[in-house]
């Protein structure tokens, strides 16, 4: 057989390219061999504990997950409405001169270094949460997610962190979706005599719902991820709690704060199975997302 | 009627509310680095040392030096595994394995920056110690999926009358990628390569534990380094009034640096696509 230059290149990205999945496979393998004192120690209880005492060797996870879950879902649940309502503000409303500046506003916010938000987030929007949120919820203090009182770091302060982190990523999904429902339907629609929001309810919406499906599950990736802006700003004291006014932890912040301190091996390793928690949702909810959108890009 | 018309003025309402809701934030972010940091601008800052803690004056710069070494070590490794890892999705990426590649890089894409620092742990600083190196594969981390989504749309945007004129003059397949195709994309390949820049110079969470951070100058890779957003996070959360100054004064360098690379970018792509 003839040597080729053809076949060395094309063998050459190959290996690039199979890197990747070599890559993936040793960060599972070194995040799972480091963890294995922990996993050892505690079995499911490293999951399921809700004690977490470095001082007594004791290590259980559900604090942290609760914590990240906890956070996650409800900047989720808030940041989804207004995604979709700026979407549809940059794609129907804006006047079309605008559109591409105030795209542009949004994508900006996505570019804003975490550790930044982070800064922000201690020195003026913990304030705030404090002397203005604070009394105003006071008087929903009924609600259990209300209950309580606050220095400005906790939960609610690491929430609305996240609604303004995760916003941006899902309405760039969503604004594309939108872009490309056919013209032909709105128009049959608005023929009709419908209003702009009935063809959003039932064009546009049902026709982009995998589309925002995708949008919904990468974005909670990202929230679930997110380390140095809620570190800064969540309180980091382990709750398990309703209140959004208490402070809290999550799976990312307790790794950021405590991996310096840990001196003992079972300490480390136990940061360490965090880790690995953290690696394996967020990379299960991130190949859902990427899946679905693949699915739709064929 | 009416009340169908209520609703659609309603969800206009809404719409545009969400928009400023959303957007005010970032403003107010911007103008309040500036407001804040401007007072720590001075030449000082650039080029001095930072002063022991709780002594006024000293500057930043051996964060500067160290975001920059970081910055340069992550794309020397980064680039090269990207850039070829996107030309096989590109141009031999049909079938079942290049299909895991791609799902795989995308998933990669979206791991928590902490996870990444993690990893260089396990890898580095466990037998070799802190360093700016152990740094820049925890950044890489970052960078890499980065770089192979940008190189693989880029060549996939150029049309193929260019790779059929090519092999149509007899020139070999490699010669074709390499020069024709990767020419034409280029400029895509630059603007992607330079978002991922934007995007590291502000991970302060994968340097935590890998970097670690060093008041002095680095001399050399295997040593620890300081980075801006490092820095800034460090300054935060210390009690000195004095740190809380040079923490929102690196902010809006590091602001500038990341808001100018973006905005670049996206004048100079929209300039191309027109």
């Amino acid at each position: 057989m003839r040597f080729s230059f053809d076949k060395l290149f094309k063998l050459i990205t190959l290996i690039f390219g199979v890197f990747i999945i070599v890559l993936v496979i040793i960060i599972f393998y070194q995040l799972f061999i480091n963890s294995l004192t922990a996993l050892r120690a505690f079995g499911i209880n490293f999951f399921l504990g809700k004690v977490w005492s470095p001082v007594k060797g004791i290590f259980g996870a559900l604090p942290f997950i609760y914590g990240t879950l906890l956070t996650a879902t409800i900047a989720l649940l808030i940041a989804f409405p207004l995604s979709i309502g700026i979407a549809i503000f940059l794609t129907e409303i804006a006047p079309r001169v605008l559109r591409e500046f105030l795209t542009t506003i949004v994508e900006l916010i996505a570019a804003i270094p975490s550790v930044v938000i982070g800064l922000w987030g201690i020195f003026v929007l913990a304030p705030f949460v404090r002397d203005y949120l604070q009394p105003f919820l006071a008087y929903f203090s009924f609600i259990p997610f209300f209950t309580g009182r606050t220095f400005g770091l906790c939960y609610l302060t690491a929430i609305l962190v996240l609604i303004f982190m995760i916003t941006p990523i899902m309405t760039s999904i969503f604004r594309e979706a939108f872009r490309n429902v056919p013209a032909d339907l709105k128009e049959a629609l608005y023929a009709l005599g419908a209003t702009r929001y009935e063809v959003i309810r039932h064009v546009s919406i049902p026709y982009t719902r995998t589309a925002l499906a995708a949008g919904i599950i990468l974005a909670y990736g990202r929230a679930l991820g997110e380390t140095l802006a809620v570190t800064m700003v969540i309180g980091n004291m382990p709750a398990i709690t309703l209140s959004l006014l208490s402070p809290g932890y999550t799976l990312a912040a307790v790794i950021a704060n405590e991996f310096l301190e840990a001196t003992d091996r079972l300490y480390i390793s136990s940061l360490i199975g965090l880790g690995l928690i953290l690696f394996i949702i967020s990379f299960v909810v991130n190949l859902i997302g990427t899946l679905i959108l693949r699915r739709l890009s064929r | 009627m009416i009340i169908r018309k209520i609703k659609d003025k309603l969800f206009t309402l809404f719409a545009i509310a969400s928009f400023i809701i959303v957007s005010l934030p970032l403003f107010h972010i911007i103008l309040t680095i500036i407001v804040n940091g401007i007072g720590a601008i001075n030449l000082e800052f650039f080029i001095a040392l930072p002063n022991p803690p709780g002594v006024p004056g000293g500057g930043i710069v051996n964060a500067i030096e160290g975001s920059i070494i970081l910055v340069c070590l992550t794309m020397l490794i980064s680039f090269p595994i990207g850039f070829f890892g996107g030309i096989y999705l590109a141009e031999y990426g049909k079938g079942p394995l290049a299909e895991t590649v791609r799902n795989l890089t995308n998933s990669l894409s979206g791991i928590p920056s902490i996870v990444a620092g993690i990893f260089s742990y396990t890898l580095i600083v466990i037998y070799f110690g802190f360093s700016a190196l152990a740094g820049a594969i925890a950044l890489s981390l970052l960078a890499i999926p980065y770089i192979v989504r940008t190189t693989e749309e880029a060549l996939k945007a150029v049309p193929n009358d260019i790779r059929e004129a090519g092999l149509a003059l007899g020139l070999p397949r490699w010669k074709v990628t390499l020069y024709l195709v990767v020419g034409a994309a280029k400029p895509r390949i630059l603007a992607g390569t330079l978002l991922a820049v934007a995007r590291i110079i502000g991970e302060a969470a994968p340097l935590l534990f890998t970097a670690f951070g060093n008041p002095f100058y680095t001399y050399s890779i295997f040593e620890p380094t300081d980075a801006l957003p490092l820095l800034i996070f460090n300054y935060a959360l210390s009690p000195y009034p004095d740190w809380h100054l040079k923490a929102w004064g690196a902010a809006l360098v590091l602001i500038i640096i990341v808001l100018s690379i973006n905005l670049t970018v996206k004048y100079y792509v929209q300039r191309e696509g027109k």
